[in-house]
């Protein structure tokens, strides 16, 4: 509980937004299904009514309570995310962490396939994957999407763990005699945590993405309620032509937020794991005034000097002249 | 020497880091002159605020560090007034003149700073063009110049960083610190990363270059046997907090404080009979600790309860024949550590 | 390489006929018995197709339980890719170690396990050779574990281990994360490390350059104090000779992936036979020179340059060629063998007449 409240206190503030973001759609997702005021299949004679008090979010082509099928969507959605987020994370890292392990011939071969699957153009290889399968329920989209996912994380994961790998703890463990597997779980792993976690997140990100897109053009299983179905059915039936923007508008807003509040975090996961952005960026409240990485050190009881702005020192921190300046973290 | 007013003073100066739990004193309360053609040593371990004060009286610290209070005194040729500039209270315009141009540094590892995919010459160009706002051609021949100076042959100006060896790059930052004939230059820690041999080349340039030129050193290093060889008078820092000042002389045969006692004792000697060594028992210091008087009482051999109540103030040392020889220990007189029983060394 | 026409099985052929007569006898031997022997250790990287650095050529030493073996030389010496082949980490590319009389083998796991019950390491640097993620008690437990066998009680062996390098009290120490720790505790981590696996051998690779001057010397106190507890034959690295004279029995200095000169500690240090042997000591800082030239006033233009090390070592000849005063055409062109100059000391050069004219005297006599 202390670690986590420590790590809230280090996060910046977009993370910060993103996490509330996505924890209201997390909590939306668990509780939502129970909560729903009717059946998001039940089929009524109130065709396309706008919002009302019996209908929050008004209803559908065939008399559907939008707001029901919504929260059944995110729900569905969030799991797709999740599903997809951890098979492919798993697989990056495995052959990432394996490849920067074993190096050589190992290496080449699983940089190779990492490579062929970053080229593949994804989206047709998807439509044209799930063709094959069976639409029943979610599971073709979560497998076929993992397969697809894996290949960013895996290049960004083998570049970090080979960093770790020379570092002489790793060659200090091998000096007590550990095993190569203990050495990767307990060694390296534990190291490239951060790394991970963004990895996951912008997973999460595209699995959510390919989906919704996915859905919309009716490439899933269009029987069941996400948030791409939705869409899908509120296109096929023109809703954006009957004026019925109850019933595209929360599904689209939907996923623009939850995309949202997983790219805040993700930035937040990057700063917290590489320092060097965080000092370029962000000034530092010192004695009532704001501090630039690069402006002079404050001297109490002195006004301010006037010093570059914002933009000028992100540019400064990147120019040749920042030569000149003293390291940063010197203590 | 003493006589005319010092290049650079600093006067009470005190920095701190801001922390969520307080400040952080990493030096408080520091008073140091550097003088014309002077080598002024500034020596500590790790943790000590040696770097900090040097640092921030250039007002170079990023945040959280704070200056809390005192004066940085320049007088140099160029700032053509007669009275000192306060550099604490300089505008930014005044700052960013007197800093690489009156007052240059070599940083800790800063051969490591040489951007690796740029030819060494255009980078000391670039710096020079940038600073001086020296015509290119004019430019071009003070480069070949500086690099004959601190020993580079001219073929290596074209050269990129990593085809130049740890002791050449450090030759480049020297180079580059010394381009606009500065009046300090401060070199922190310049030649720990790099072997004896390669370092006491380096060393002896930057003597060399300093009779030449005519300016002044502030040498930060926690090498203590180097700065009895090296500078003129050598200050001992410990705690953010100056220990003891005098000429290396004085310094070296009567050392008053016990931290600098300590410190003669724990290097081995090459030369001469072997030496009783015993180091300083301990960990350095957690600058977090706000206990009062003298930061040294855990380690320290002579402690008495009358420590805790020392106000840190330098004052002569009795006994002592060098002029400016001053000490933060009222206790311990350099006698007493000539009389201490011998304890068992290294293979002694 | 190096012709040794005294001995030609030094190169090939490992022990054949009983001992390879040794150039000198090592005063380390004084301490106690021969534990690990590395003869004729060559060491040789491919840069490129063309190109291949010779990092370590045909270098002899002897560890002796008790005794301090120091290896003294600049960075790139060599010295240390001496220590990761004793140490099992890198595979000579021909010659052999040998411990407690037989050859080394570590071709299997097991194998390899058991020469690290023997023969640690310890690393230079104990801000990177720690794991940030793992506290001191796991650091330790885990060779506990590995190297003593599942009847041992893990966390008391711990204790006691922190105890014997003196990080007390050890209950305090024990939930600590590497960053919380100072340098030098840090590298008292590391030694316990080492020790956990109750090795005979402790090879010790520059353990106290990244600490301060004022750490150093305690912490080679420790060394010592270790060694002689534990009976330990220990090889220290070093780019430090002054150190190496307090704390060695016996110095070999290395120059270029050779081992130019060897023999006592004090004989060596105080009268270097060895051109570079010479330079190193002079190069060392020295408080009581007041006529140094780097004192102000002082400086003579020139004084300081002898051998200024813009140059890299000779790849033909004696590699110290380039930088060496008594240079001749025959340095430049053979690369001299270690020759004994008394019955514990030895140096590979053309010239040691002219360079230590007592000692070669002396050898004569």
């Amino acid at each position: 509980m202390k670690a986590l409240a420590s790590l809230w206190g280090r996060l910046p503030g977009t993370a910060r937004a993103g996490v509330v973001l996505l924890g209201l759609f997390v909590l939306a997702a668990i509780i939502g299904p129970q909560v729903i005021p009717y059946d998001p299949n039940a089929v009524t004679p109130l065709t396309l009514k706008p919002p009302s008090a019996a209908h929050l979010l008004g209803t559908t082509q065939t008399g559907q309570d939008v707001l029901s099928q919504l929260l059944v969507g995110i729900r569905l959605t969030l799991e797709l995310g999740l599903y997809v987020g951890v098979l492919a994370t798993a697989l990056s890292v495995l052959v990432g962490v394996t490849a920067a392990f074993l190096g050589g011939v190992w290496d080449d071969f699983l940089s190779l396939l990492c490579n062929v699957f970053l080229v593949i153009p994804a989206l047709p290889l998807l439509i044209v994957m799930l063709g094959y399968f069976p639409q029943k329920g979610q599971l073709p989209s979560i497998l076929v999407l993992s397969i697809l996912g894996w290949a960013w994380g895996a290049r960004v994961v083998r570049a970090q763990a080979l960093t770790i790998r020379n570092r002489d703890f790793v060659a200090a463990s091998r000096e007590t005699g550990e095993r190569g597997w203990r050495i990767i779980l307990f060694e390296i792993i534990p190291n490239i945590v951060s790394l991970i976690a963004a990895s996951f997140v912008n997973t999460v990100l595209y699995a959510i993405g390919a989906s919704v897109a996915l859905a919309f053009i009716g490439v899933a299983d269009v029987s069941s309620w996400s948030l791409g179905t939705i869409l899908y059915w509120s296109q096929s039936a023109n809703s954006l032509q009957l004026g019925a923007w109850w019933w595209f508008v929360p599904p689209g807003l939907a996923v623009a937020l939850i995309g949202t509040g997983l790219v805040l975090l993700n930035t937040g996961i990057d700063e917290l794991s590489n320092p060097r952005l965080r000092d370029a960026r962000s000034s530092t409240k010192i004695a009532g005034s704001r501090i630039w990485p690069t402006d002079p050190t404050p001297v109490l009881g002195m006004p301010k000097l006037t010093t570059r702005g914002r933009l000028a020192t992100l540019v400064h921190s990147f120019s040749r002249s920042s030569l000149l300046d003293a390291p940063g973290g010197e203590f | 020497m003493s006589s005319s007013r010092p290049v650079l003073e600093i006067r009470d100066l005190s920095v701190a880091y801001r922390t969520p739990s307080g400040d952080v004193k990493a030096a408080s309360h520091v008073n140091l002159s550097l003088h014309k053609g002077e080598v002024v040593g500034l020596c500590g371990e790790s943790g000590s605020g040696k770097s900090t004060l040097a640092y921030g009286a250039c007002r170079l610290l990023r945040p959280p560090a704070v200056i809390t209070g005192g004066q940085v005194l320049y007088s140099g040729s160029r700032t053509g007034t007669a009275t000192a500039l306060d550099i604490l209270r300089a505008p930014q315009r005044d700052l960013r003149a007197i800093r690489w141009r009156d007052v240059a540094i070599v940083f800790q590892s800063a051969m490591n700073a040489l951007n690796p995919v740029l030819r060494v010459r255009d980078q000391i160009l670039d710096a020079m063009q940038a600073h001086l706002r020296l015509p290119r051609e004019e430019a071009h021949e003070k480069t070949a110049k500086l690099l004959d100076l601190v020993g580079i042959p001219r073929e290596r100006l074209r050269s990129y960083p990593h085809e130049l060896s740890g002791g050449m790059r450090q030759r480049v930052m020297i180079a580059m610190a010394l381009a606009a004939d500065p009046e300090v230059v401060i070199m922190d820690e310049p030649t720990t990363a790099l072997d004896v041999v390669v370092q006491r080349d380096i060393l002896a340039q930057i003597v060399e270059l300093k009779e030449q030129l005519g300016f002044s050193v502030l040498f930060i290093t926690h090498d203590m046997s180097l700065l009895l060889e090296l500078a003129d008078r050598i200050a001992v820092m410990y705690a953010g907090q100056l220990m003891e000042l005098g000429d290396s002389a004085d310094i070296k045969v009567a050392p008053a404080h016990p931290y600098t006692q300590g410190l003669l004792r724990s290097f081995p000697s090459l030369h001469g009979a072997r030496r009783d060594l015993t180091g300083i028992p301990g960990s350095p210091p957690d600058l977090r600790d706000t206990n009062p008087g003298c930061p040294f009482i855990p380690r320290c051999e002579f402690a008495v309860p009358a420590c805790a109540e020392v106000d840190m103030t330098l004052a002569p040392v009795a006994g002592s024949r060098g002029i400016g020889h001053v000490t933060a220990c009222p206790i311990v007189t350099p006698e007493m550590a000539k009389v201490r029983v011998p304890t068992e060394g290294v293979r002694s | 390489m190096s012709e040794e026409t005294s001995d030609p099985t030094a190169v090939a052929e490992p022990v054949v006929t009983g001992e390879p007569a040794p150039v000198v006898q090592s005063v380390a031997a004084a301490r106690g018995p021969l534990a690990l022997e590395a003869i004729g250790l060559n060491k040789d990287f491919r840069l490129s197709r063309t190109q291949t650095l010779h990092a370590v050529q045909d270098v002899s030493l002897s560890l002796y339980k008790g005794g301090v073996v120091a290896l003294v030389g600049e960075s790139g010496s060599g010295k240390s890719t001496v220590a990761r082949m004793l140490a099992g980490q890198e595979r000579p590319t021909s010659g052999s170690v040998i411990f407690n009389g037989k050859p080394v083998d570590l071709k299997s796991r097991s194998a390899f396990r058991a020469y690290k019950s023997e023969v640690q390491y310890v690393f230079q640097d104990p801000f990177s050779s720690l794991n940030p993620v793992h506290d001191v008690g796991y650091h330790l437990s885990r060779p506990v574990r590995l190297h003593q066998g599942r009847s041992v009680e893990v966390q008391r062996e711990v204790m006691a281990l922190l105890e014997q390098v003196r990080l007390t009290p050890a209950a305090q120490f024990k939930p600590k994360y590497p960053h919380e720790l100072s340098g030098g505790q840090r590298q008292r981590v590391s030694f316990a490390r080492a020790l956990a696996a109750q090795p005979s051998v402790l090879l010790a690779d520059e353990p106290v350059s990244m600490l301060d001057v004022s750490i150093r010397l305690e912490m080679l106190n420790l060394l010592d104090d270790l060694r002689k507890r534990l009976s330990l034959a220990l090889l220290y690295i070093t780019h430090d000779i002054a150190s190496a004279r307090y704390f060695s029995d016996e110095v070999l200095v290395m120059y270029a992936g050779q081992v130019v000169e060897r023999g006592p500690a004090e004989d060596v240090t105080q009268q270097p036979a060895h051109p570079y042997t010479q330079l190193l000591i002079a190069s060392a800082p020295d408080p009581d020179n007041l006529g140094s030239v780097l004192r102000s006033g002082n400086v003579a233009a020139g004084a300081a340059r002898i051998g200024r090390a813009t140059s890299g070592p000779a790849p033909v000849g004696c590699p110290f060629a380039t930088r060496c005063p008594f240079v001749d055409d025959k340095c430049r062109a053979e690369n001299p063998a270690l020759q004994r100059i008394t019955a514990d000391r030895a140096a590979a050069c053309w010239h040691l007449d002219r360079a230590a004219p007592a000692l070669a005297t002396g050898a004569i006599a």
